[in-house]
């Protein structure tokens, strides 16, 4: 009974951290069609962000949960107006583009930062469950999942910002008819994104450390579960990353985790196989 | 191509078996129906013109024939075989060549490359080569060789395409408004190829120019809202009330489906 | 007048083709025969890296710019060549049998993951980032693969060090009769030759042009009665085999390691692809050669006091985005555009100068 709360648990974690992990991505990418390659350094640099605030005597929930955010969608503006921007529609070149700053990003916390593993002890201490212990913090970051979606279909079912997101989703030819400024939508929207991905970097540093290469880590979690989640943002993300998040980790229960990390992607070329526009392009195509 | 004795014997005989027959053909799209139980037979060398206002579903029933869109319903039979839902490129190599309505073509080649492409299928090395000028001088694009097909004018793309779509000589040839852009020149040489190449293929023609229809046709089917509204000879169809309201757009003509109205015209030229 | 230019333009083409292909075969031959001549051991294996480097950068040209398939990952094969080819020799002793594995074996992979792609019709965006993905789990499966228990026959896969003790290839026939550091160099260097003309050849077969058919128009390659799938099939294949062979050239100038997996591999190559330009053979050999050579400069450079910031990902990654911004046809089309401007310059000058006398005759 324990293990099965325990093992219950571990999946919950494995998800909320796909989610975490994804969700600026697919934000970007549901909204905008393009996809940031640049992504797992975004999320490397929410880390950094949250670390050095930290180590400047910033208090630790507002680094990770203000500092980092706000840094990376900065940052995120910054690179929508200097690259983005010129690559709208192109969207071999912008993952070009995007792999070209990663590389660049990477290089330049490297400099700064050197290549060395910096962290920050995970807050909240542990749970016992039975004669199982787990730390109450990934308990805290399944909560900020699933806050994070809620809040997202708040945004997208209730605001002005959401129906106009939902139009551009749908048909950005159409919204820009109706006289929404699509460049200034897109502008919001990467920043938005960018900054999600300097929470989730943020709220993971904890868990992981950071170190200038990890957001190669990342980076191809978040894409499989982003491209299996297919168009809607919300949902497929949410679907994707439970069922890439199970097999995930009774993968690793069963075998080693680098097996269930095989397994992840084993399963999620699979799906595509069969579903080639996602779950969520198959099923649910209303869905947000 | 081999099946063209076949061809000959078989539209001889009196029981002649269809060259293409459709039977029950549906295309849904969620919950829009863009070609709606269509049946369509068409003999051997038979040259069959399709018209009908924007969004009647013409363009998604080419789509059908190809294999571009598998069918929700329905068969589509090639000389007797099941063709529903196979590839593309199954569907091309039995015989049917099609030009889609955009023209469809690798702009980055040559003209002359593109007609190759379509020949070199069907014919080894300078077979291919012979059937490549053929078509090409056919269609009159011969003194375009060497221009890349991406920086040609609408018609004259047009034109390369056709020749892709004959090199192979197709005993079916599917041509989706192909008079689109084209100057009056090249109309009179798309009218004189028509009725040429009329004499050893069967060709189906979606056109919307009328004057058009008027100067190739001789049988006539009309789609309306993705159902056949009505086949018959030219004359009859041009003078026809019903379907002198249907271009005009009056609903008065009473269709046989027509609560599905405007939001499946928009979707099937879309798609 | 026009008739004429119709005529003489493909014959001048043709000869333009001719003497640039004299040229390439030039410069490997001085290459083979001139550099042995005069350079240290430590030149030499650094050139053999580089040729391998170049096979590996004509693999992705090859499908990307030929046939359109945009692979992030194909730095998967090439660790694939080099550790099929390390575990094979290790354990067999003789190593022309796995060398022929180090192509086989990735290429088959390659039509394994091709298959899946191509008969999924999964677009290029998602082909891009399962290649990637790919690639990744290779990384990181290899990266853990220390201790025992990861022990292939008498091979230990090493993990994080990789196999230090790569075998050197020796003659055929003849084992433990090693190569020299030159004759790898002279094999990297005649393979490299041997796989650029043959992609200039398998170019202007029928295969070929078909490929670059379905490059441009899928729908249209499909409609006239191709196979698109088996086509990009076999392509990715021989990709995935050109790389394998490069992987296998890299492991007998170096050694293998997990590197051999990781997403900068994949990177550079799309880097040196972008950079020597699309759609062209020569252009991404000699982007990879350049970029070869500002990365190790910038390596040493980094080392002197004061030049700390001067990082090669950095650098590297910075040209990536202005060549993709700027110069999105690589050095090869910004030379031809500067070559045709040029010439347009002096074509000018005569008429300009032929128009005024006109003028003023009467």
């Amino acid at each position: 009974m324990d293990y099965l709360v325990i093992l219950l648990l571990q999946i919950g974690s494995a998800v909320a951290s796909l989610v975490l992990m994804s969700i600026g991505l697919a934000v970007i990418f549901g909204m905008m069609r393009v996809i940031n390659l640049a992504h797992g350094e975004f999320l490397m640099l929410g880390g950094y962000a949250a670390i050095t605030a930290f180590n400047h005597g910033v208090n630790l929930w507002l680094a990770m949960v203000v500092v980092a955010p706000l840094a990376v969608g900065l940052f995120g503006a910054v690179v929508e107006r200097l690259v983005i921007r010129h690559l709208y529609g192109r969207l071999i070149d912008t993952m070009l583009a995007t792999w070209g700053l990663s590389l660049a990003m990477i290089g330049f916390v490297t400099v700064v930062f050197g290549n060395t593993v910096s962290g920050i002890s995970a807050p909240l201490g542990s749970l016992s469950i039975g004669a199982y212990r787990t730390g109450a913090y990934e308990i805290f970051l399944i909560g900020v999942a699933v806050l994070l979606l809620v809040a997202g279909w708040l945004v997208l079912r209730f605001t002005r910002y959401g129906l106009i997101a939902r139009g551009t989703m749908q048909n950005p030819a159409m919204a820009a008819a109706l006289g929404t400024n699509p460049s200034a939508v897109y502008a919001v929207t990467f920043a938005v994104g960018s900054a999600l991905s300097g929470l989730a970097g943020g709220l993971l540093a904890p868990l992981s450390g950071v170190v200038p290469t990890i957001g190669a880590a990342y980076i191809a979690k978040a894409f499989i579960t982003v491209i299996s989640g297919g168009a809607a943002i919300l949902s497929g993300t949410a679907i994707a990353a439970t069922l890439l998040g199970a097999i995930n980790t009774l993968a690793t229960f069963a075998f080693t985790s680098v097996l269930g990390e095989v397994a992840l992607l084993v399963a999620a070329v699979v799906l595509l196989r069969l579903l080639p526009q996602g779950i969520t392009g198959r099923f649910f195509r209303r869905a947000l | 191509m081999t099946t063209s004795s076949t061809t000959a014997s078989s539209t001889g005989s009196s029981t002649a078996r269809p060259l293409l027959q459709t039977r029950g053909l549906t295309m849904r799209f969620g919950g829009v129906v863009a070609v709606d139980h269509v049946d369509f037979t068409l003999q051997e060398r038979e040259l069959r013109c399709v018209i009908g206002p924007n969004g009647a579903g013409k363009s998604t029933f080419f789509k059908c024939l190809t294999g571009q869109l598998v069918p929700s319903e329905g068969d589509v039979l090639y000389r007797g075989t099941p063709i529903a839902g196979s590839g593309s490129h199954r569907i091309a190599r039995l015989g049917v060549g099609i030009k889609t309505q955009v023209p469809n073509v690798f702009d980055g080649l040559s003209a002359r490359d593109n007609v190759w492409i379509a020949a070199a299928k069907v014919a080894p090395g300078r077979a291919a080569e012979r059937r490549t000028d053929e078509a090409m001088a056919r269609v009159g694009i011969a003194a375009i060789g060497h221009r890349l097909v991406g920086q040609l004018a609408h018609g004259q793309r047009q034109l390369v395409e056709l020749a892709m779509v004959i090199a192979p000589e197709p005993d079916l040839i599917l041509l989706d408004e192909p008079a689109a852009g084209m100057t009056d020149e090249e109309v009179d040489r798309l009218v004189d190829l028509i009725a040429e190449l009329n004499r050893s293929h069967a060709l189906v023609v979606v056109e919307h120019d009328m004057q058009f229809i008027r100067r190739i046709a001789r049988i006539v089917t009309v789609f309306h809202q993705g159902a056949v509204l009505i086949e018959g000879g030219v004359a009859a169809i041009l003078t026809n009330e019903q379907v002198r309201d249907v271009y005009l757009g009056k609903q008065a003509a009473s269709p046989p489906h027509a609560s599905r109205g405007e939001v499946s015209a928009q979707r099937t030229e879309g798609s | 007048m026009k008739a004429g230019r119709v005529k003489a333009g493909p014959v001048k083409a043709g000869r333009m083709a001719l003497a640039g292909n004299l040229a390439v075969l030039a410069a490997g031959l001085a290459a083979l025969f001139g550099l042995p001549a005069f350079a240290e051991t430590y030149l030499i294996i650094n050139s053999t890296i580089f040729a391998a480097f170049a096979i590996l950068a004509l693999s992705l040209a090859l499908i990307w710019g030929y046939a359109g398939i945009l692979c992030f990952g194909q730095a998967a094969f090439f660790g694939l060549g080099g550790y099929t080819y390390a575990v094979a020799a290790i354990n067999m002793g003789e190593t022309t049998l796995p060398a022929l594995m180090a192509v086989l074996l990735p290429a088959l992979f390659a039509g394994l993951l091709g298959y899946f792609m191509f008969w999924g019709r999964i677009s290029d965006v998602y082909l891009g980032v399962i290649t990637l993905t790919v690639s990744l789990i290779f990384y990181r499966f290899v990266n853990q693969t220390a201790g025992e228990q990861w022990n292939i026959g008498d091979a230990p896969l090493g993990g994080f060090n990789g196999i230090p003790s790569t075998p050197i290839l020796n003659w055929p026939g003849r084992a433990g009769d090693q190569l020299a550091p030159e004759d790898i160099f002279a094999l990297s260097v005649g393979l490299l030759l041997a796989v650029y003309f043959g992609c200039k050849l398998l170019l202007a077969t029928r295969f070929g042009r078909i490929l670059v058919a379905i490059r441009e128009n899928e729908t249209r390659a499909e409609l006239l009665g191709y196979d698109v799938r088996l086509y990009k099939l076999a392509i990715f294949m021989l990709g995935g085999a050109m790389a394998g062979l490069s992987g296998l050239l890299f492991a007998n100038s170096v050694f293998v390691s997990p590197t051999m997996f990781s997403l900068p591999v994949s990177g550079q190559i799309i880097i040196w692809i972008i950079i020597g330009g699309l759609g062209t053979l020569i252009g991404p050999v000699i982007g990879c050669i350049l970029m070869q050579v500002l990365t190790n400069w910038l390596g040493t450079v980094s080392q002197i006091k004061g030049f700390g910031w001067v990082d090669p990902n950095l650098v590297l990654g910075v040209l990536l985005v202005i060549f993709v911004l700027l110069v999105p046809r690589g050095l090869t089309g910004l030379a031809a555009g500067v070559w045709s401007w040029l010439k347009g310059l002096a074509n000018r000058a005569p008429a300009e100068r032929s128009a005024t006398r006109e003028q003023t005759d009467p």
